[in-house]
């Protein structure tokens, strides 16, 4: 039995409450039952955002687990702030990547601004200081009125955010689909590199040891925000019911990058962790959960940005650029030190204690007193209904009977589509090269990273294939996971480890739920069939909009590891002669296709994936890198083969072209504009292709061309064109449709 | 030669101009603190790119107040050598130690890509080891960098030759396509009438090694490294 | 009709603008300023036949535009030219 008081005038507590803070009747017995009274108001906020979905992944968890997260390289795996590989040399990559859609939606500057900052936390909160960000952004259809709105608002909050606090990003993705009309998805990704001895943990050790508060003051920021905004769906109250939308203020991030890597130095922090959703609550009980111990706040001491707040307030903020830290006993003044120099503020705020409560105190009064377990490890757990939906799945627009158009006319419309167009106008607002590791930034398969002082480098890629997880939630997570780390290998690095971002619908609904798991499953069975660990990640419920859920969108970041950086490839043809080979593991088809959702034909359903055939193309690419054998290789996506090649013409500083011998049927859509099976188009010296099909056998290699001195794209019979005047359609169609920049 | 970097508290490129001067052109060079006032010696100060106390006034606007900028001034008034890169820029022609001032890019986004410049004049300490009208390749990544002066002190820099670079299209000419933030005449990088203070929005840092954005930076380094000796 | 608008931070809403110049003049020596905010001042002029038309226009103005709901207030002053 413990002892919390209640403030005085504060609200009544009771099921009614407890449903309105989005506890069920089961969850406020088992409180009451933990508690052996009934909570205090301050107390019920705490449960309510602790046991929401977005924190305790009451929902999720059963089926993570069964995600592959060992490896030989994984030196810190799931359970902490981000996870960790080992990349040689004494040096660890941690990443991760999390949603922020919902605050995006609402918000989009501001609410993708603090999606940075908060994934950026997660990094150096590690120890490890971030070096690069990815974003995987999916808005509703090009032509939707807010959607215009809703890109300028999101680029501008990514953009303003990371450039200011120096972080490069290096890649992304961007796609519009009328599926996200009402539902956006923001996921960002950082990556951080850290000395192995450097990592911090967050698991807090030590009674007595002082729990101290750094950065920005306490104000009424977005309380309940993440915790209950992502754990309800949206309806035509949520505008009314804002909370206060937070601010991002990257000048103080990026005073406590600085101050928090240079205060770890000292070796006088023994756990850290930020304060992102839940603020003070989840840092401090997380904290301590971890460590198996207890924590005593005491609330007068927090700093605060406006007067009054209540402790129900103070503990739920979600006020930006926070960090919580547990300092070894009498090294205080040491860390304070430390931020004072960087014109921040260390307070004591608390205590670790042995006795595993986490007690909060106010103006001499308890106001929150609960056992730590309670709030982590014990939170609910739910098996909840899994059950495809009763009809078949069908495809994302119903197919109308057009005829299929003129091929030259669909590689000009393909080219110039939303999906398949230059994303020039997105990335060049975001600074790709401070920090000076940026070997190949946006724009290729994967990005590439130089690691100072060592011949290692890194590629980074995020994807996500939301119309192949529509047709069928099991083979569009696999499908996403071979095209993310095909990306990687394109350029050359060995796939080492993923993170990946769950984005999904009401798991209270069976067939959310079934999507949900199946996307798991093709996530963990891909994942163990490529060696590729899954080390960190998070899981977005409840993407529905009146009651319409989002396509299952499950975002997967592959990180991969060079041996020598400085055999990466390009993805654009580089000498004329050369000869243009297609390796592939599948004959392509048109389901989910880019050319089908344009032309809305039929693309039937996807093809099963061979994952032995997979790694095998995968193994391929590293080992002809390896042998620089290879001048240039380049994954097929959205378009297919036709757009790929242009592509592979675009960025080639030389002004080269290609000329492609016709393949099966001339002009034949699925040949040209099929997707779906796994297909990289490469450019070699042609004494070279006995080597580079002996590597990848039994695949199929089929030399299909010549990368030639004239920039004209030649494809087949059925296809001529000025590589300029193809580029100039690639390049315009974006800035077109949602407003010119420069 | 003696280099010196200037960390201002937002400031972000300061470890790639320290990173490009020592590890890539062996030069001797440290970190600077703002609170400081010491400049330890150095016969070039750099400030570097970044958002200096988040440029959240105007892009420069307090930083020409910390103690270290006293002793930039001092120096800069002594012949000593300033190089202002990007938010170096900025502070310098906040601290009026350059003419001119830096607004909002025309398309207002920020824009980071890599642009022609033409060298406009090769006999300054910046320039000297480049050749006139030679073009340079450097990157830029910017969202105030579009370049304003009054009419009259345009004249005058051009009479005096004060205009370093200029953002010119692939033939080298100074198109308006090829300006890509709506400086005026197309100014990239312009210095005093002494010739011992720069500024730049291209970042020269970024382009010191080939497998990095090329290495037309070097020009500019060299240049100083030359002009000491 | 002249409109003046003046766009500010909401109350309660982290204004790091407002901040670091705050923190900026302390360290220039003004140390008995405090609760610096940083907004926006706009004039426009509106054709119309009253001013409460004008105000309504205005309003109108300032809700669509000229602030952000999410994070901004507005008030403004019509004047007659």
């Amino acid at each position: 039995m413990s002892a919390a008081a209640a403030l005085p005038g504060e609200p009544k507590v009771d099921l009614a409450a407890a449903r309105a803070h989005g506890l069920t009747g089961a969850e406020f017995a088992a409180i009451e039952r933990i508690l052996g009274r009934v909570p205090t108001f301050t107390e019920l906020g705490v449960f309510s955002v602790m046991w929401s979905e977005h924190c305790s992944y009451k929902s999720s968890r059963k089926h993570l687990k069964t995600l592959p997260r060992e490896g030989a390289n994984v030196v810190v795996g799931p359970g902490e702030n981000a996870g960790a590989i080992d990349v040689g040399d004494g040096w660890v990559a941690v990443f991760k990547i999390e949603s922020h859609n919902h605050p995006s939606y609402v918000e989009p500057y501001q609410g993708a601004a603090t999606g940075v900052g908060g994934i950026l936390r997660d990094i150096f909160t590690m120890g490890a200081r971030p070096i690069a960000s990815m974003d995987s952004l999916k808005f509703g259809a090009i032509d939707h009125p807010r959607t215009r709105y809703l890109v300028n608002g999101v680029v501008g909050g990514i953009g303003g955010y990371g450039n200011c606090v120096g972080v490069p990003t290096v890649a992304g993705e961007v796609m519009f689909d009328p599926g996200y009309n009402g539902n956006i998805l923001v996921n960002a990704f950082s990556l951080g590199l850290a000395r192995r001895e450097d990592l911090q943990s967050a698991r807090a050790r030590g009674v007595g040891n002082p729990v101290l508060y750094v950065g920005s003051a306490t104000g009424r920021d977005g309380i309940h925000g993440a915790s209950l905004l992502a754990s309800a769906e949206f309806d035509a109250e949520s505008e009314a019911k804002r909370p206060t939308v937070q601010v991002g203020d990257p000048f103080t991030e990026k005073l406590l990058i600085e101050a928090c890597l240079e205060a770890i130095k000292t070796g006088a922090i023994a756990a850290i962790q930020d304060m992102g959703a839940a603020g003070l609550t989840s840092s401090s009980s997380e904290m301590a959960g971890r460590g198996g111990l207890g924590v005593e706040l005491d609330l007068d001491r927090v700093p605060l940005r406006e007067p009054n707040l209540s402790p129900y307030e103070i503990l739920l903020s979600e006020s930006q650029e926070r960090m919580l830290i547990v300092a070894e006993h009498g090294r205080e003044a040491e860390l304070a030190a430390v931020f004072e120099k960087w014109d921040l503020h260390a307070v004591v705020i608390g205590a670790i204690t042995g006795d595993g409560r986490w007690r909060a105190r106010f103006r001499g009064g308890v106001v929150a007193d609960i056992p730590v377990a309670a709030l982590s490890d014990a939170a609910p757990l739910y098996d909840r209904p899994a059950a495809p939906p009763g009809r078949a799945p069908i495809e994302t627009r119903p197919a109308a009977a057009v005829a299929r158009p003129e091929p030259a006319a669909a590689m000009r419309a393909l080219i110039a589509s939303p999906n398949v167009a230059s994303r020039r106008m997105v990335f060049r607002q975001y600074d790709s090269l401070v920090l000076s590791n940026t070997v190949a930034g946006p724009g290729g398969d994967a990005a590439v990273l130089r690691i100072k002082g060592s011949r290692r480098g890194l590629a980074l890629k995020v994807d996500s294939n939301p119309r192949a997880c529509a047709l069928d939630p099991y083979l569009g997570a696999i499908a996403t996971v071979c095209e993310a780390a095909r990306n990687v290998a394109c350029v050359g690095a060995r796939p080492a480890a993923i993170t990946n971002c769950l984005n999904y619908g009401n798991p209270e609904r069976p067939e959310i739920m079934w999507q949900f798991v199946r996307g798991v499953a093709g996530l963990g069975d891909s994942a163990r069939a490529f060696n590729t660990p899954v080390i960190s990640g998070n899981v977005s419920f409840y993407n529905e909009t009146e009651g319409r859920a989002i396509p299952p969108t499950p975002t997967i970041a592959v990180v991969g590891t060079f041996a020598d950086v400085s055999l990466n490839i390009k993805h654009c043809f580089s000498l004329p002669g050369d000869l243009v080979v297609l390796v592939r593991t599948a004959p392509p088809s048109l389901a989910a296709s880019e050319y089908a959702d344009l032309f809305r034909v039929a693309g039937g359903a996807l093809a099963p994936i061979d994952l032995v055939r997979e790694r095998r193309l995968l193994d391929g690419l590293v080992e002809c890198a390896q042998r620089r054998l290879l001048r240039s290789a380049h994954d097929v996506s959205e378009g297919g083969m036709a757009v790929a090649l242009a592509e592979a013409c675009f960025d080639s500083d030389r002004g080269l072209g290609a000329e492609i011998e016709p393949v099966a049927t001339d002009g034949d859509a699925e040949a040209w504009f099929g997707e779906g099976a796994s297909s990289v188009i490469v450019s070699a010296p042609a004494e070279n292709l006995k080597a580079i099909r002996d590597i990848f056998a039994p695949l199929e290699v089929r030399p299909v061309g010549r990368v030639a001195a004239a920039a004209r794209l030649k494809l087949g019979r059925w296809f001529d064109e000025d590589v300029a005047t193809l580029r100039r359609l690639y390049e315009e169609a974006l800035p077109g449709r949602l407003g010119r920049h420069d | 030669m003696k280099w010196g970097v200037v960390r201002f508290p937002g400031s972000l490129d300061d470890g790639d101009a320290l990173w490009a001067l020592r590890d890539v052109l062996g030069q001797e060079a440290a970190p600077l603190w703002h609170k400081e006032e010491s400049l330890g010696g150095a016969e070039c100060v750099v400030l570097p790119g970044g958002f200096s106390y988040g440029d959240y006034l105007r892009c420069g606007a307090i930083a020409r107040f910390s103690p270290i900028m006293k002793s930039v001034a001092r120096f800069a008034a002594d012949g000593g050598l300033v190089l202002g890169i990007c938010n170096g820029f900025q502070i310098l022609c906040e601290a009026h130690l350059l003419p001119g001032a830096l607004t909002r890019n025309r398309s207002l986004a920020f824009v980071c890509d890599f642009v022609d410049l033409r060298v406009e004049n090769p006999s300054t300490p910046f320039t000297r080891a480049a050749h006139r009208g030679e073009t340079l390749r450097l990157p830029i990544k910017h969202g105030e960098g579009c370049y304003v002066a009054p009419e009259d002190e345009l004249r005058q820099l051009e009479e005096r030759g004060q205009i370093l670079l200029r953002y010119v299209d692939e033939r080298g000419e100074a198109t308006d396509a090829a300006n890509p933030n709506g400086s005026m005449r197309s100014i990239a990088g312009v210095a005093n009438d002494r010739f011992n203070v720069f500024g730049l929005m291209p970042h020269p840092e970024h382009a010191v090694e080939a497998a990095l954005g090329g290495v037309a930076g070097r020009k500019i380094f060299e240049s100083i490294a030359g002009a000491a000796r | 009709m002249r409109a003046k608008v003046f766009v500010t931070p909401r109350k309660g809403i982290l204004d790091p603008q407002g901040r670091a110049v705050e923190g900026a003049l302390k360290s220039l020596g003004f140390g008995a300023i405090g609760n610096v905010r940083v907004g926006r001042f706009i004039t426009l002029e509106i054709d119309a036949p009253s001013r409460a038309e004008a105000e309504s226009a205005v309003r109108q103005i300032c809700e669509r535009l000229l602030a952000n709901p999410n994070i901004e207030d507005f008030r403004f002053e019509v004047d007659a030219e």
